[in-house]
């Protein structure tokens, strides 16, 4: 079902010094005591990491559920903020398509698409056999998703503790990684001019229009990217 | 009214495994060697990349109470670390919380 191999060289991405695990464990504590100071159960807010796994939407589900919005308030805000998977899952699958894998494999595994696997994944996927790009996605897919879950739980358990101060120093740990994990993508010039443009529009185009400002911001910035001719 | 966690929870999740759903369904025909794959990969990293920077200067949450130049400098140190370590990714993650920290407690 799943390559052992591939799956357990996925899984070893969470290990050295590129791992995410340390960013992705600052980040779901941080989730992890804000559950519990919005009144979440310890089983809820695990339930949260596993089953939606995406941490913009998870703040966003607990601020709306906080003010008593609507659901289709809640479901509408959530399905923007995350929309950014959906142009994410386009630019990976079609490297990972081999025609001995299954569909159902890829219609569950497209649930370990966060940030932290699709960077790991398009660092890393060329070195991979193209029969096994699949299980070896399931297998980082499987490590940052239990890195969310086991951080949540942890962060939960221990809300207490975490003063303002600290929860403030874990805010800027995950931005700061996906930035480094950007600047290492920086390896030709259309992916340098997307990551430039996106980063200079989106805090610009957040003054006009919080909602849409990344979404907009990454469509021009990719599009310029990719009218850019590229020197052979 | 407020609805039930479980509710939330669910409708949260649901909203968000169908973008990634619906990115599955539009790549099955799609080669990795075509300009559409081309584009939306380009447009992937301009998202994150617009992303992440909004965070640092526009951020939700604790993060906030943070001086908008110490989270500015912070990042630069850490990019900067990033690229002096040949891109060792550990090490610029750790030094921001610890730097921020210092930045937060006024030290």
């Amino acid at each position: 079902m799943v390559n052992s191999k591939y799956f357990l060289l996925g899984l070893k991405s969470l290990a050295g010094g590129r791992s995410p695990a340390v960013a992705l464990a600052t980040s779901f504590i941080a989730l992890g005591a804000i559950f519990k100071h919005s009144g979440f159960n310890l089983e809820q807010s695990v339930a949260s990491s596993f089953f939606t796994y995406a941490l913009p939407g998870q703040l966003v589900m607990t601020e709306s559920y906080l003010i008593g919005a609507s659901l289709i308030n809640i479901f509408i805000s959530v399905w923007l903020v995350n929309f950014r998977f959906y142009p994410m899952t386009v630019a990976l699958m079609p490297a990972l398509h081999h025609k001995n894998q299954p569909r159902w494999k890829y219609y569950i595994s497209c649930h370990f698409l966060a940030v932290s696997s699709w960077l790991i994944m398009k660092e890393g996927y060329k070195k991979i056999d193209k029969r096994f790009r699949l299980d070896y996605w399931i297998g980082i897919g499987s490590g940052t998703l239990t890195s969310a879950v086991l951080s949540t739980t942890f962060g939960y358990l221990i809300s207490d503790y975490l003063s303002n101060d600290l929860m403030i120093a874990l805010g800027i740990v995950n931005p700061v990684y996906f930035l480094c994990m950007m600047v290492g993508a920086m390896t030709n010039i259309k992916t340098t001019v997307a990551i430039v443009v996106g980063g200079i529009l989106g805090p610009i185009f957040y003054l006009f229009t919080p909602e849409w400002s990344i979404l907009i911001s990454g469509f021009i910035g990719g599009s310029l990217a990719f009218l850019i001719k590229e020197k052979k | 009214m407020s609805y039930s966690i479980a509710i939330i929870i669910l409708v949260t999740s649901v909203a968000t495994y169908i973008s990634r759903l619906l990115g599955v369904l539009t790549s099955e025909r799609l080669s990795s060697k075509s300009k559409v794959f081309d584009w939306f990969n380009y447009v992937a990293y301009s998202i994150l990349a617009a992303l992440m920077v909004r965070m640092i200067i526009f951020p939700n949450g604790a993060l906030q109470d943070a001086e908008i130049s110490s989270r500015i400098i912070v990042t630069i140190i850490c990019l900067s670390v990033f690229v002096l370590t040949k891109k060792n990714l550990v090490i610029p993650t750790i030094l921001s919380f610890l730097l921020l920290t210092i930045f937060v407690l006024g030290v």
